[in-house]
C-alpha cells in the first residue's frame, strides 16, 4: 500500500474530525479487548511470562542467522519448500511465479500482515490471479476496497451498521440482520472460493526451529480451511518469527492470545508440519514456506529499534493505547499501527518516510504495560525523535524553539527575567498565533497565568 | 526534615499559589523547606522532543542546582520522573534520583501521613493519575489515600488513568488528537466538586480543553487540596 505516514496529523484530523463514527466504533471495540486482555493478565503470574517470552525472543533474535538454518533443515525434511526474499519485490515475485508455473487462477487467504507490507494482492491479479480475503474482517475490506486499520481486528474501524448495509447490498441479507446472520452469509458466499481455490496463502504466527512447525492463531477457523483445502499451501512468515523449540511454542501460543483478545488460546491453532505424506492424504500436495527480510535485518542491526522484531503482533498496544483509540489505525498511514507501528514503521521503511509517527504519542507508557514481550516502546519512541531531530525532519520552528527554551533554562538569570514577562505575552494577540500556540487554541482557551510566579510568592515571604 | 522544593517551570509560572500551598502544607508537617532560586526546567519539555543534548544541559543545570538538597519535592509526578528515572538514563547519577519526590509520595512515603484533617469532609473528588506518576514512579493509592484520609469521596471515574492527552510538545504538534483524547477522558467523569491531580501539565490540558467545551467543572492541584484539608478548609 502507498504510504502515507508523513501525512499523519492530517489524516488523525480528518478522521476525528469528518469521521466520527470511526472513532466511536475503534474506542468501543479496543476497550473491550483491553479489559479482556487485563483480566486474562490478572489470571496468570503475567510479568513472569513477560519476562520469559522477551528472553526467549532475545535470545532467537541474538543468533537468528542459527535458527533461519534450523528452521529451513527442518522443513525440508518435513517436505515443504523454503524460499527466501529479500525485500517484498523478491517475497512478490517468488509467489507470483509459484501461482503461475501450476496453473493458478484463484488464491483464498488467510489474514496476513505481512502480505499486506509487501502488497501481494495487487500483484497477484495483475497477472489475472484471483484473490479472496477470507478472514471476516479483511473480507468486508476486501469488499470496501479498504486497508486494514488493526493488527488483529483489521475492520475494526467499521461498525455493525456499516457492515449492515454493505452486506444487504452485496450479499442480499437485511439490513438489521444480525452479526451471526452476517457472519453465515459471508461464510456462505466464501464456501464455494474455497472449494475452487488452487492455492492458500497464509501468515505465519510463529516457527519452531527445532520441529519446522509453522503455527497459525486464528478464531474463525478460515486459516484452517486455507492452509488444508487448496492444493497448494503458501505461508509468508518474517524472519523475527522464530521459536527455537515446541515448547517454547506452547508458551507463545497462550501468551500472544491473552495478550490479543484476552482468550487463553486461540479457538483454532493450526501447526503445519509440511504437505500431505501420501497421495489421497488430507492437506495440500505443496506447503512453501517464504521467508521474507524487507528490511527486518536493518533494523535487526539498529543498537535500539532491534527490540521492536520481538513483536509477536498480539495488537495489545494499539487496544490500550489513548492515541490509536481516537483514530485507529488509517491515520498512520501504513500497515501497522498503533504504538508499535510508530516504532516498527520508522525501521522498516525508513525515518524520512515515517518521521511523524514517533511523535504521535503523548508518551503515556500504557503500551509498555501491556506488551506480551516487553517491547519498551516509550523509550523507542525517543530513540525515533532523537534521530528525527538529528535528522532535521522536523520543523526549524519547533527546534530553534527548543534550542531557545533550553539557553534559557540554563541562564537562570535570563530565566527569570523572562519568566516576569508571561502574564503580559499570554495576553498577546502576536503570541496566540505563534505556531506552537495556535496548535493549543485552535482547540482550549489559552490558561491564565498567575498573577504573581511561586518564585515572587517564595521571595515575599510565604506565610511567614 | 529539610526538603528542597523543585516548584517546576510550568508551576512557577501557572500554578504558583499550588507552589505557595505545597510549602504550606510541607511547613505544616515540620518540613524545613529552601527553594534553590537558580532552578528553571527538568529539561523534560526537550528529552521529550529528541533535542538529546538541550535535555542534557538542563539536566545537569538542574543537578547542579540541587546536589546539596537532602530531599526534593516535586509538585508534579511527570516532572519528577522525569529526575527520578530519565536523569539516570542520561548517566546522571550522584545519588540525586533517590532523592527526588512527588509531593504526594513524600507524604506518604516519607513522612507517613494519612490524615492531613477533616477539611475536605463532604468533598467530591475525582483524581486524575498522571501518567509518569502512574507508570514510571508506580504511585497510585498515595494520593487516593491522602484525599480519603482528609475525608474527601473518591469517586470512581473509569477512566482516571487513562491519559489526558497533554504530552508536553504533543499537545500543540497532534492537537486535534491531544484534544480528542481529554474529550473521551472528560466525557466519562461523574458529577465533582473537583477534578484533582498532581500534575500541572495534566490539569493544564484537562482544564482549557474543558473551559473551551464549555464545562464548569473546577480542577485543582493536589498541593492546594490537601493544604486545605490541613488548615481546616479555610
Amino acid at each position: 500500500m502507498e504510504v502515507r505516514s508523513r501525512d499523519y496529523a492530517a489524516l488523525a484530523r480528518a478522521i476525528i474530525e469528518n469521521t466520527p463514527d470511526v472513532r466511536k466504533a475503534v474506542s468501543g471495540a479496543t476497550a473491550a479487548f483491553d479489559a479482556a486482555r487485563r483480566q486474562a493478565y490478572a489470571e496468570i503470574d503475567s510479568e513472569a511470562w513477560r519476562r520469559w517470552a522477551e528472553g526467549v525472543k532475545n535470545h532467537v533474535l541474538n543468533h537468528l542467522d542459527r535458527y533461519l538454518e534450523e528452521a529451513e533443515t527442518r522443513l525440508l525434511e518435513n517436505g515443504a519448500k523454503v524460499h527466501w526474499a529479500g525485500d517484498a519485490q523478491e517475497a512478490r515475485q517468488i509467489v507470483a511465479e509459484l501461482a503461475l508455473a501450476r496453473g493458478v487462477r484463484s488464491v483464498v487467504k488467510g489474514k496476513s500482515m505481512l502480505t499486506e507490507e509487501i502488497d501481494l494482492n495487487p500483484a497477484l491479479e495483475e497477472r489475472g490471479v484471483q484473490v479472496y480475503e477470507t478472514d471476516l474482517g479483511e473480507y468486508i475490506l476486501q469488499l470496501l476496497d479498504e486497508a486494514p486499520s488493526h493488527i488483529l481486528g483489521p475492520a475494526i474501524h467499521r461498525s455493525l451498521e456499516d457492515v449492515q448495509a454493505l452486506f444487504a447490498d452485496r450479499l442480499g441479507t437485511s439490513t438489521d440482520a444480525l452479526p451471526d446472520d452476517l457472519a453465515a452469509a459471508a461464510r456462505s458466499d466464501l464456501r464455494s472460493r474455497f472449494q475452487e481455490a488452487d492455492m492458500g496463502i497464509s501468515g505465519g504466527n510463529f516457527l519452531v526451529a527445532e520441529t519446522g512447525t509453522l503455527a497459525l492463531i486464528e478464531n474463525e477457523g478460515n486459516i484452517r480451511l486455507t492452509t488444508s483445502l487448496p492444493r497448494i499451501h503458501v505461508a509468508l512468515v518474517g524472519i523475527e518469527k522464530l521459536l527455537p523449540t515446541f515448547g517454547d511454542l506452547a508458551g507463545f501460543l497462550q501468551l500472544t492470545a491473552r495478550a490479543g483478545t484476552g482468550q487463553p488460546i486461540g479457538c483454532f491453532v493450526s501447526l503445519i508440519h509440511g504437505p500431505a505424506r501420501e497421495p489421497g492424504d488430507d492437506g495440500p500436495e505443496e506447503v512453501h514456506i517464504v521467508l521474507v527480510d524487507n528490511g527486518r535485518t536493518n533494523v535487526l542491526a539498529d543498537e535500539h529499534a532491534w527490540e521492536t522484531l520481538r513483536c509477536v503482533r498480539c495488537g495489545a498496544c494499539l487496544n490500550t493505547c489513548p492515541v490509536y483509540k481516537q483514530t485507529g489505525g488509517h491515520a498512520y498511514g501504513w500497515v501497522y499501527s498503533g504504538p508499535i507501528g510508530a516504532v516498527l514503521d520508522p525501521g522498516l521503511l525508513g525515518l524520512e518516510q515515517a518521521a511523524p509517527l514517533p511523535f504521535a504519542s503523548s508518551l503515556c507508557g500504557a503500551c509498555f504495560e501491556a506488551c506480551p514481550v516487553r517491547i519498551p516502546i516509550p523509550d523507542l519512541l525517543l530513540h525515533w525523535r532523537r534521530a528525527a531531530q538529528e535528522m532535521g525532519l522536523t520543523p526549524v520552528s519547533e527546534r530553534i524553539a527548543l534550542k531557545a527554551f533550553s539557553a534559557m533554562a540554563t541562564h537562570p538569570g535570563v530565566y527569570r527575567q523572562l519568566g516576569r514577562m508571561v502574564p503580559g505575552l499570554a495576553g498577546s494577540a502576536v503570541v496566540r498565533r505563534l505556531p506552537v500556540l495556535s496548535g493549543w487554541t485552535e482547540y482550549r482557551e489559552l490558561p491564565e497565568p498567575s498573577p504573581r510566579r511561586f518564585r515572587d510568592l517564595w521571595s515575599e515571604g510565604i506565610g511567614e | 526534615m529539610k526538603v528542597a522544593l523543585f516548584v517546576t517551570c510550568l508551576a512557577d509560572h501557572y500554578f504558583a499559589e499550588a507552589g505557595a500551598d505545597a510549602v504550606r502544607l510541607l511547613r505544616h508537617l515540620g518540613c524545613e523547606v529552601s527553594f534553590p532560586t537558580a532552578q528553571t526546567c527538568c529539561g523534560q519539555p526537550a528529552h521529550n522532543a529528541g533535542m538529546a543534548e538541550e535535555a542534557l544541559e538542563m539536566a545537569k543545570h538542574t543537578s547542579r542546582v540541587l546536589e546539596d538538597a537532602e530531599h526534593v519535592v516535586v509538585p508534579s509526578g511527570s516532572c519528577a520522573a522525569m529526575i527520578a528515572k530519565a536523569y539516570p538514563a542520561l548517566g546522571l547519577g550522584g545519588g540525586l534520583a533517590s532523592r527526588t519526590w512527588e509531593l504526594g509520595a513524600f507524604l506518604r512515603r516519607q513522612l507517613g501521613v494519612t490524615r492531613l484533617g477533616p477539611g475536605l469532609e463532604g468533598k467530591r473528588v475525582a483524581y486524575h493519575q498522571g501518567c509518569h506518576a502512574l507508570r514510571e514512579l508506580g504511585l497510585e493509592t498515595e494520593p487516593i489515600e491522602l484525599l480519603e484520609g482528609a475525608g474527601a469521596q473518591v469517586v470512581d471515574w473509569p477512566s482516571a488513568t487513562e491519559c489526558c492527552g497533554f504530552g508536553g510538545l504533543f499537545s500543540t504538534k497532534m492537537p486535534t488528537v491531544s484534544a480528542a483524547m481529554a474529550d473521551a477522558k472528560l466525557d466519562t467523569l461523574p458529577y465533582v466538586d473537583w477534578v484533582v491531580s498532581g500534575d500541572p501539565g495534566c490539569l493544564l490540558q484537562l482544564s482549557s480543553r474543558a473551559r473551551r467545551t464549555g464545562s464548569d467543572t473546577r480542577f485543582r492541584h493536589l498541593a492546594s487540596v490537601l493544604w486545605e484539608a490541613a488548615d481546616g478548609g479555610a
